[in-house]
């Protein structure tokens, strides 16, 4: 099987959609060169520097029969574009009665590690995920990247990808056939007994490190990724809390009404899966500051694999 | 360019219809009927109907908080329209919009939008598509004074421009948004005149004069399907009820203001037009033409009041497409 990057699946999975479904096109402000040559211009759109407009513009022409892909590259600029993600394209649909549906798909690049300070390191995932009518998905892998951008392309509602900004050079194996990962469905990245660990894009390639780590220290740690933020696939991630009896969820974005504490509330709401844990649910997240630019600063922010392995050991010391 | 007289006739009864439609929305909402708010079209019936009247089953518009008279103009179902105000099952959203979330994509109407400026990006996206379709189809984005000084009307009209996008932006410039004056938030008082810095025509046309409105159009209209792109219409009118229908809503406009302009209604404007100038209209006709018109919106608001109110379940339906609670 072919090794490409996480950043190349998101283009082949946009190119191979355009292949085979001919309303789809790209909204972007800066065009990429493969696309562009395959497609041309008409259907790899270079915008002006509009963000509000072309995106209210998807929703239009999503509205009139076409599949647009909206690329703001980071969500730093998609915040330009509140307006007509939140109260259009999230809720017409609902709100007119469900007579037309308005298949969009926007792609924002999220997290640090790029030292480019607070305005271009953000991970508001959660910003998005109490947005009814939106469907948030956030691939940790080449594979996911890839099954999961084509699925939201043919998705029939409006998609949010968040895609990982860490990962962008990360390699993998990704088949060149045609697949799609479903929406709403976590997929368990490493099986284990004592512990589960839900990690969420980078995270899941954190945990893993961490895992091996544990590993060593005769600890078997299971990692889950959620893939799909909303809706979030309770059922995996509680099954597997049943089976470990605790949990700890590793995020790169802050905690504050964050995907992590969403991911909490559903394993410990439910009464069996309550039941099964041995100590208490744990985080591991960054701090709740706007992204500092000086590399000392920026990792102390973040979480990492260290972190989370003392996670581990602390939940699996408390009782 | 004179409409001929049958169509100068079915102007003057969409007019009317939303003039009825209008008084009737008014008079239930005061009576608890209708609930939330109701904007009423009143005094620019002129600008929505002369608009559509120039356009093709085809072709899209995209309306505002304002809706009720685009959405009649466009050939929208009164009693869909009304049962949708009452909250009804039957509505065109099945009571989740209301009265400014109407929408027929059957009939090319987007919807009306509570975002000021919101429906801009929208028509343009239509108008996108209908470039990209290769169809001729040409798409209307409605919008008032205070949304012509968003950023999205600006980005809008340099995209379409741009692109020579199948556009008509129509500025129903009645002097207010809400409560604020235009002339205290307007660097200029003519909005048309932003079209140059966009390269694209510019058309001021008295807004309640309804052939002018439709000649206007119409020009824009061929324009756009010649591929030559969009044109900006402002149409200068005026609201003669106060912002909302909400028996608190302020009234900042003086009353002689709002007076000078009842003298200018557009439906005796047309009435006059037709009888005097064309003898195309008798005194007869056009009372009847009223009261088969009253009759219409009184059978609107029957079925609208025989109509079920949804199950509260149905709250949870439609939240995504293709997924049924
Ligand atoms: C973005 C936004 N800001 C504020 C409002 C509240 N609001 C509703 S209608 C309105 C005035 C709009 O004026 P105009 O565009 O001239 O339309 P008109 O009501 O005169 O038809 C305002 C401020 C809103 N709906 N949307
Ligand atoms: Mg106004």
């Amino acid at each position: 099987m072919p090794k490409i990057t996480y950043s190349d699946a998101g283009t082949a999975a946009l190119a191979e959609e355009m292949r085979r479904d001919p309303t789809v096109f790209e909204f972007c402000t800066d065009a990429t060169e493969s696309l562009l040559d395959e497609f041309g211009p008409v259907r790899i759109r270079t915008t002006p520097i509009t963000e509000n407009t072309f995106t209210g513009m998807a929703v239009g022409a999503a509205g009139s029969g076409y599949r647009p892909v909206v690329n703001w590259r980071q969500v730093t600029f998609g915040f330009v574009a509140m307006d007509p993600i939140v109260n259009q394209a999230c809720k017409i649909h609902y709100m007119f009665g469900g007579q037309q549906k308005f298949p969009i798909t926007f792609r924002a690049a999220v997290g640090g590690g790029t030292k480019l300070a607070a305005q271009h390191s953000q991970s508001p995932y959660s910003m998005f995920m109490n947005l009814a009518g939106l469907k948030v998905i956030l691939p940790s892998t080449p594979y996911d990247m890839k099954g999961l951008l084509k699925a939201a392309i043919r998705d029939d509602n409006p998609v949010m990808s968040f895609e990982s900004n860490r990962l962008m050079g990360l390699e993998g194996e990704v088949p060149d056939e045609d697949y799609v990962v479903p929406i709403g469905k976590a997929d368990i990245k490493r099986e284990g007994i004592d512990i589960t660990v839900v990690g969420i894009a980078w995270m899941v390639q954190e945990a893993l490190a961490a895992a091996e780590t544990m590993d060593k220290e005769g600890v078997s740690v299971e990692v889950v990724d959620p893939r799909t933020l909303a809706p979030m696939d309770g059922d995996t991630i509680r099954a597997s809390v049943r089976k470990t009896g605790r949990l700890l969820v590793a995020d790169e974005a802050g905690p504050t009404a964050g995907a992590s504490a969403e991911i909490i509330s559903l394993a410990t709401e439910d009464p069996e899966t309550f039941k099964a844990m041995k100590a208490p649910a744990h985080r591991v997240c960054a701090l709740d500051t706007p992204i500092p630019y000086s590399p000392v600063l920026e990792d102390h922010v973040f979480p990492n694999r260290e972190r989370i392995a003392e996670g581990i050991r602390a939940v699996l010391s408390a009782r | 360019m004179h409409p001929s007289p049958e169509m100068q006739r079915e102007m003057l009864r969409q007019m009317n219809t939303i003039r009825r439609f209008e008084e009737r929305a008014t008079q239930d909402y005061l009576a608890g009927d209708i609930f939330g708010v109701v904007h009423s079209y009143i005094g620019e019936e002129a600008v929505a109907v002369g608009v559509c009247s120039a356009l093709e089953d085809g072709d899209q518009i995209v309306s505002t908080h304002r809706g009720h008279g685009h959405c009649i103009a466009k050939g929208a179902d009164l009693d869909r329209m009304m049962a949708e105000l009452y909250g009804r099952e039957t509505g065109y959203c099945k009571g989740k919009g209301g009265s400014m979330h109407i929408a027929d994509f059957d009939i090319g109407m987007l919807g009306a939008n509570g975002i000021v400026g919101g429906g801009i990006p929208i028509a343009t996206g239509a108008g996108l598509a209908a470039q990209m379709d290769g169809k001729g189809r040409v798409a209307v984005s409605f919008f008032g004074d205070g949304a012509s000084n968003a950023g999205s009307f600006h980005e809008s009209l340099n995209i379409a421009a741009t692109w020579k996008l199948p556009m008509l932006y129509v500025c129903e410039n009645n002097r207010y948004a809400a409560n604020t004056a235009a002339a205290a938030t307007h660097a200029q008082e003519d909005v048309a005149t932003r079209a140059l810095g966009y390269d694209m025509p510019g058309v001021i046309v008295d807004g309640n004069d309804i052939s002018a409105v439709y000649d206007a159009a119409t020009t824009a209209v061929a324009r756009a399907r010649a591929g030559e792109g969009p044109t900006l219409i402002e149409c200068k009118t005026y609201r003669w009820g106060r912002h909302t229908e909400r028996p608190s809503q302020a009234e900042p406009r003086p009353a002689n203001e709002v007076e000078e302009w009842k003298t200018r209604d557009p439906i005796p404007r047309l009435v006059e037009a037709l009888k005097e100038q064309q003898g195309q209209l008798t005194d007869e006709e056009w009372e009847e033409m009223d009261r088969e018109i009253l009759a219409r919106i009184s059978s609107a608001v029957a079925y609208a009041k025989a109509s079920a109110f949804p199950k509260p379940e149905a709250a949870l339906d439609d939240v995504f497409s293709g997924e049924v609670a």
